[in-house]
């Protein structure tokens, strides 16, 4: 069974992440698109942190016997990863953007050089 | 430029087959209307068409989606002086003839922002599927609580502004799809709202921007930003130069 200590800091940490995330939202420095993978993630955690039967029957499943809150890092872990792996596509994404930036700025100057 | 300082803003994208119509009816409706297309990232005529109908064409580099396209548009009539703006969308779907209906409150100076709903009276028009209506029913009732006033059609981009809207807009707009956003941010700005009956028609080639698998990406993000914004400070509009 999952500690009770385990699952009660393991909520405070979820909730002080979604707070984060929300507060980011709202001043402007995250933008919603961006921060729905951060909000499943917490609401994620946060739901199997405080359900602690969910998670227990998890772990079974998994074979994950003798410490349940094990999984609370293997699930943390993979949404990690998926947002990692989100940006990646997002930086080369902005990357090729910029370079077509560039190139359009490029061109356009050279239309105004050579007297346009 | 005009004397008459009114700019019709029309985003489109891959819309070859449709914005010229678009635009000759504008014209054809009001021929002191300017009209600018923003081009947003097209891979097809849609700039080659617009330009040679006589628009003038804002192409983006690449997709900055509805909400960019539309603020390109709401920048330029406000660095222009544009008095009046309407937005039409490039692919048809809004029917030019009855921009009288959104444009008169605006021009009688009753309203900033006047908004062309499909769903205020019975009117025979394209109506969109069963499964779009719901989504547009549940976000018209988020959006009438947040506003305290009775929205019907809230992604509806039919729609007239003044100066005051205008610049509104070209300093803050929302990403993605923005109409609902929007709505609220007009009410938050005390802005005058006001929604006008109008038929639409269905699209006459291309596609919607807003495709089933998307749509739930769309429903969950607007809803998360209309709850986040309520929290928000209101952002100050462009000052007049």
């Amino acid at each position: 069974m999952t500690p009770l200590k385990v699952s009660i800091a393991a909520s405070v940490a979820s909730l002080v992440l979604l707070l984060i995330v929300f507060e980011l939202i709202r001043s402007r420095r995250l933008r919603e698109r961006y921060a729905l993978l951060w909000l499943l993630t917490g609401v994620v955690l946060l739901v199997l942190s405080a359900w602690r039967g969910g998670l227990n029957t998890i772990a079974r499943w998994v074979g994950v016997e003798t410490y349940p809150p094990a999984i609370l890092f293997a699930v943390a872990s993979l949404f990690i990863l998926a947002v990692l792996l989100h940006y990646s596509t997002v930086i080369s994404k902005l990357s090729d953007q910029n370079s077509l930036l560039a190139q359009r700025l490029a061109l356009l100057e050279e239309k105004l050089e050579s007297g346009g | 430029m005009s004397a008459a300082r009114r700019i019709a803003i029309v985003p489109a994208l891959n819309e070859e087959g449709a914005i010229g119509d678009v635009i000759d009816e504008i014209k054809a409706f009001d021929a002191s209307f300017d009209v600018v297309v923003i081009d947003d990232g097209s891979t097809d005529r849609t700039t080659e068409v617009a330009r040679a109908r006589g628009a003038h064409v804002l192409r983006l580099p690449f997709n900055l989606g509805i909400g960019g396209s539309v603020q390109t548009g709401f920048r330029y009539a406000y660095e222009n002086g544009y008095r009046i703006a309407v937005r039409v969308d490039g692919d048809g779907q809004h029917d030019p003839a009855q921009l009288g209906k959104v444009l008169d409150p605006v021009l009688r100076d009753e309203v900033d922002i006047c908004v062309g709903s499909r769903w205020l009276e019975r009117i025979e028009g394209h109506r969109s599927s069963a499964s779009r209506r719901i989504g547009i029913r549940i976000l018209a009732s988020t959006v009438s609580l947040l506003t305290r006033q009775r929205v019907t059609d809230p992604t509806s981009g039919f729609q007239a502004l003044n100066r005051k809207a205008i610049a509104l807009f070209a300093a803050d707009y929302p990403h993605d799809y923005p109409e609902v956003e929007a709505l609220v941010m007009v009410i938050r700005h005390r802005l005058r709202l006001r929604e006008v009956p109008v038929a639409m028609r269905p699209r006459a080639a291309g596609r919607s921007s807003i495709r089933a698998l998307s749509s739930v990406y769309y429903m969950v993000k607007v809803m998360l930003a209309l709850f986040v914004g309520s929290f928000r400070r209101n952002v100050v509009p462009l000052e007049e130069k």
